[in-house]
């Protein structure tokens, strides 16, 4: 066991777990945060997305030794249901999702891109979600979703 | 705790406190209510090899009570009762919205609790397109809705001293028409006490036509908290002394435990427990990561496996047992002579893969049994039905189990839910401690209950006109546990392992003849013909010599209703012949459709989905293709779920890349009739999700295996459709019809998909792909086969 520093949706924590330990592991069951999910443990799917210094990160299959310090932002650190981050007012505008589960990993993954790439074309959106997995096929209201959202995005920028 | 809860008004939570309290005495089995599905349709839905299905059938008894359904709170907060549960359809909000508008309350004043033995009635199984049949029609949640609304206003009348007929209920309150100043809130009239009467079978519904909740596109009441992480799934369900377990499954199918080194684990950081029940292995640790590390360090030794048929020729296998459970759907007794005399024979071979579930997230549950009792917090399609097992798995007695519905990753069939369900509770009951299990995603990808594997053969005769004379359907098809249902925990895996057996296929050969009501529940028998049995006909078509005979073997894997369970394979089957016939006869594949049909419906939502889709009338395959390059083509399919469930067409257009063998599917009209719609951008919501989903299982998805074991084991070796993938335009027609029954909706979908492709692909190459999935190298072989023939 050791102990770790992290700062997880800008609030700082203190954990004592053995250092192999998966991110995700941390962040659902030490922290209890339910925005990131187990689907895989494998890094196949994408359900356990969180975001490090920019970056989409598949928290299944980091190890917590390795993001020891980082800042990480999950679902829940983006907004609120009453203050939702606008990429989520957009899922929300869109009904994009069914069960729902797949969620952090389409929606986190969507916004490192967007905000490394405000311009992404539409194959560079498919190719970042290309392994992101939703099998209750919400794909057509997600890609609308994710285009609202950068033209959102786009339309803050120049304003 | 409970997600739903924490948007609770105190005085509701109150309200619930109180009404659950006098609840417990209502949510009894009553088995007062008919259940008025075939045997034959609930062994479908239940997934059990026919004979086996328990009496409560697949929507359960029921409650003839309306304090079952309903309270009503001193606040005027409504709480609603219900058996069926949210899967990820919609089905949360639409109940939600049946009960604010049959009570006539805004719907930010009613709460839904769905299926918790100790609140809920028992519906049994939230699966099979039966939510909307059997909760917005004249029964269960629709019926306590009316029954509840025409009782307050009684109550109304004696209070305010005018005739019922002269009251009105709305915005949660009775006033007399024209003077609102008679008015009286539900609180008054009802608050925090009990209805104490029995559901009016005559209660008047609110008509389609009056309705201004229902029928509107209220947005997912549970995406806001999904979209912002709030969400609490069952995998997020926290108990006090809560303990991590994972399970060790058997390495391969038909392998039994031998011996098992419990030293191998001893001081591992966090080691609670190994505990064995006869081939159940399972470990506790006091957190998740140290429950992984010690299942996969503890030494298990296993007996060798049971060798698997061959997969090359797997279907040649199935089709030729002889151990098989025959049934005939029809048989009009004439078949044999009419294809002898017919002017042209035409028949072709149909294979479907196994497939499974695959939720996107693996199965999880928490439970806690304890001091005789137990609580399993389960994301079951089926929580009454899982008590009574849990009560055989555990020794205990069904009322001292509480089995309480979280919501899991998207179900579209019996998927871990379950099973997972049973680790929880063995691994509980031997710590006495609440134990939390989430499954690897090998462990339940590899004994999931697959849907199963078919080899369909079709055989028609024509008349010289070019119609159909008669239609002869022969398919095998395989069954190994499926749905634990009340009785039968050996279905799925773990309580296989546990010592329960699975239920298996009673071989009988010949089939009797086809006897009582005509049930078309797996869309084994095709759309075109009269489904004819004694004197009353209850199919959709013309086609009056037709004989649908079906085998059932023994799987080697476990099998269980997967989203569209047979319909979709029997569906790709009959819609791609239908359309080989009509190439056949160089008529155009939706007027020869609507040659056959003759139910208006059905009819209908052919011609509305090709109208929308600027359909051109014309044979397939198109004139002038290309032998290289990617060429286009377009497709139809239509069915009637389930028989008498839900009316769909789809429209398919594709490109094949006849280089690569690749098909992309550009653009699908959907044309749906399931009555009257509860939410129309929940049903749009549904078409599309079971359109991908199809795509999916159409073009990639095969359950594979080798030697004694699985090979299909994550998302690399069972690969679906992914966000990235390419999708097409989807419009989707809706046709509202207030006036009739409420159908399902959920599965209507994916059931024409595949074949729309096939007659897509056809249509663009002139070559037939008579193999699910349509992979590349089948689509190439395929052509490679009609440049030669």
């Amino acid at each position: 066991m050791s102990v770790f520093r992290l700062t997880v949706n800008g609030r700082a924590h203190t954990v004592d777990v053995d250092p192999a330990t998966p991110l995700l592991y941390v962040l659902s069951d030490d922290l209890e945060l339910r925005g990131p999910k187990f689907g895989c443990g494998l890094g196949q799917c994408g359900a356990c997305t969180v975001i490090v210094k920019g970056e989409a990160v598949r928290s299944c299959s980091v190890p917590i030794q390795s993001v020891a310090g980082a800042e990480i932002t999950t679902l829940e650190g983006l907004g609120s249901p009453e203050n939702p981050h606008p990429i989520q007012e957009a899922f929300i505008d869109k009904q994009a999702a069914q069960c729902g589960f797949c969620l952090s990993g389409v929606m986190m993954t969507a916004k490192a891109l967007l905000d490394r790439t405000p311009n992404a074309t539409d194959a560079q959106i498919r190719q970042a979600l290309s392994n992101v997995l939703c099998r209750c096929g919400a794909h057509v209201r997600m890609m609308a979703a994710i285009k609202q959202y950068q033209q959102e995005r786009q339309g803050r920028r120049t304003a | 705790m409970i997600s739903f809860m924490t948007s609770m008004t105190p005085d509701a939570k109150d309200a619930l406190a109180a009404a659950g309290l006098s609840r417990r005495d209502f949510v009894r089995r009553s088995g007062a209510l008919i259940v008025a599905f075939s045997a034959a349709r609930l062994a479908g839905d239940l997934g059990l090899a026919p004979g086996a299905v328990s009496a409560q059938g697949i929507n359960g008894p029921g409650n003839p009570q309306l304090d079952a359904w309903i309270a009503i709170g001193t606040d005027g907060r409504v709480t609603a009762y219900t058996g069926k549960c949210e899967l990820g359809q919609g089905l949360y909000t639409a109940q939600t919205q049946l009960i604010a508008e049959e009570l006539c309350v805004p719907i930010e004043r009613v709460t839904l609790i769905q299926c918790d033995t100790s609140m809920t009635p028992d519906q049994g199984t939230t699966s099979g397109a039966q939510s909307h049949p059997s909760n917005f029609n004249q029964s269960n949640l629709a019926l306590a809705g009316a029954t509840a609304r025409e009782a307050l206003v009684q109550m109304a009348a004696q209070r305010l001293g005018a005739p019922a007929e002269q009251l009105v209920a709305a915005d949660g309150a009775v006033s007399v028409r024209g003077d609102a100043s008679r008015r009286v809130a539900y609180g008054e009239l009802i608050g925090g006490r009990t209805f104490a009467v029995t559901l009016n079978r005559n209660a008047r519904r609110k008509p389609a036509g009056e309705w201004t909740v229902l029928g509107t596109p209220v947005p997912r009441l549970d995406i806001p908290a999904m979209a912002t992480g709030r969400f609490e799934y069952v995998h997020n369900v926290r108990v006090p002394g809560m303990l991590h377990g994972r399970v060790v499954r058997p390495p391969a199918l038909g392998a039994t435990l031998t011996s098992i080194d419990e030293a191998s684990v001893t001081g591992l950081p966090g080691v609670v427990k190994v505990v064995v029940r006869k081939n159940f292995v399972g470990v506790v640790a006091e957190k998740p990561w140290q429950a992984d590390q010690a299942a996969r360090q503890l030494k298990v030794v296993w007996s060798a496996g049971t060798t698997l048929p061959d997969q090359r020729t797997f279907h040649q296998h199935l089709r030729s047992q002889t151990a098989t459970r025959d049934t005939l759907s029809v048989d009009s007794g004439d078949v044999d002579g009419t294809l002898a005399g017919a002017a042209r024979v035409v028949r072709a071979t149909y294979l479907h893969p196994y497939q499974m579930h695959a939720s996107i997230g693996t199965a999880c549950a928490v439970a806690d049994v304890r001091g005789g009792g137990a609580t399993i917090f389960s994301a079951s399609q089926a929580v009454y039905p899982l008590r009574s097992t849990m009560a055989t798995m555990l020794g205990l007695k069904p009322d001292t189990i509480r089995i309480v519905f979280r919501m899991g990753p998207g179900c579209y069939g019996v998927n871990g839910a379950d099973t997972v369900s049973y680790d929880a509770a063995l691994l509980s009951q031997a710590v006495g401690r609440p134990v939390r299990v989430q499954l690897t995603r090998k462990d339940e990808m590899a004994w999931e209950n697959y849907g199963p594997a078919y080899v369909i053969e079709q055989r028609v005769g024509l008349n010289t006109d070019g119609t159909i004379a008669c239609w002869d359907y022969e398919g095998w098809s395989l069954s190994r546990g499926g749905r634990p249902g009340y009785n039968a925990p050996g279905n799925v895996v773990t309580g296989m392992l546990a010592g329960f057996q699975p239920g298996g296929v009673q071989p009988r050969s010949p089939a009797p003849r086809p006897s009582g009501e005509y049930d078309n529940g797996n869309n084994t028998v095709p759309s075109y013909v009269t489904g004819t049995i004694g004197d009353a006909r209850g199919g959709t078509g013309a086609i009056r010599s037709e004989r649908v005979l079906s085998h059932v073997i023994e799987s080697p894997f476990f099998t269980g209703p997967l989203r569209s369970p047979a319909r979709l394979q029997n569906t790709f089957a009959h819609e791609s012949f239908m359309d080989e016939i009509a190439a056949t006869v160089k008529a155009d594949p939706v007027e020869y459709r609507l040659r056959h049909l003759r139910d208006p419906r059905l009819r209908e939502v052919l011609t509305a989905a090709t109208r929308k889709a600027g359909w051109e009338a014309r044979p397939s395959p198109r004139a002038g293709i290309r032998r290289s390059g990617v060429v286009s083509g377009r497709g139809v399919a239509c069915v009637l779920y389930e028989g008498d469930n839900g009316y769909c067409t789809l429209v398919a257009d594709v490109d094949v890349n006849q280089d690569t063998g690749l098909v992309l599917v550009k653009r699908c009209v959907v044309a749906i009739d399931c009555g009257p719609i509860s939410n129309p951008d929940g049903l749009r919501n549904q078409v599309e999700g079971g359109l991908i989903h199809g795509i999916s299982r159409s073009l990639r998805e095969e359950v594979t295996w080798n030697g004694d074991r699985v090979t299909s084991i994550d998302w690399r070796t069972y690969r679906p459709w992914f966000v990235g993938d390419p999708i097409p335009v989807i419009e989707s027609v809706l046709i509202n019809r207030p006036d009739a029954a409420t159908m399902g909706a959920g599965e209507t979908s994916i059931t024409v998909t595949a074949a729309a492709i096939g007659n897509a692909i056809f249509d663009a190459t002139g070559a037939r792909v008579r193999q699910l999935p349509f992979t590349p190298e089948r689509v190439k072989a395929a052509l490679a086969a009609n440049r030669a023939g």
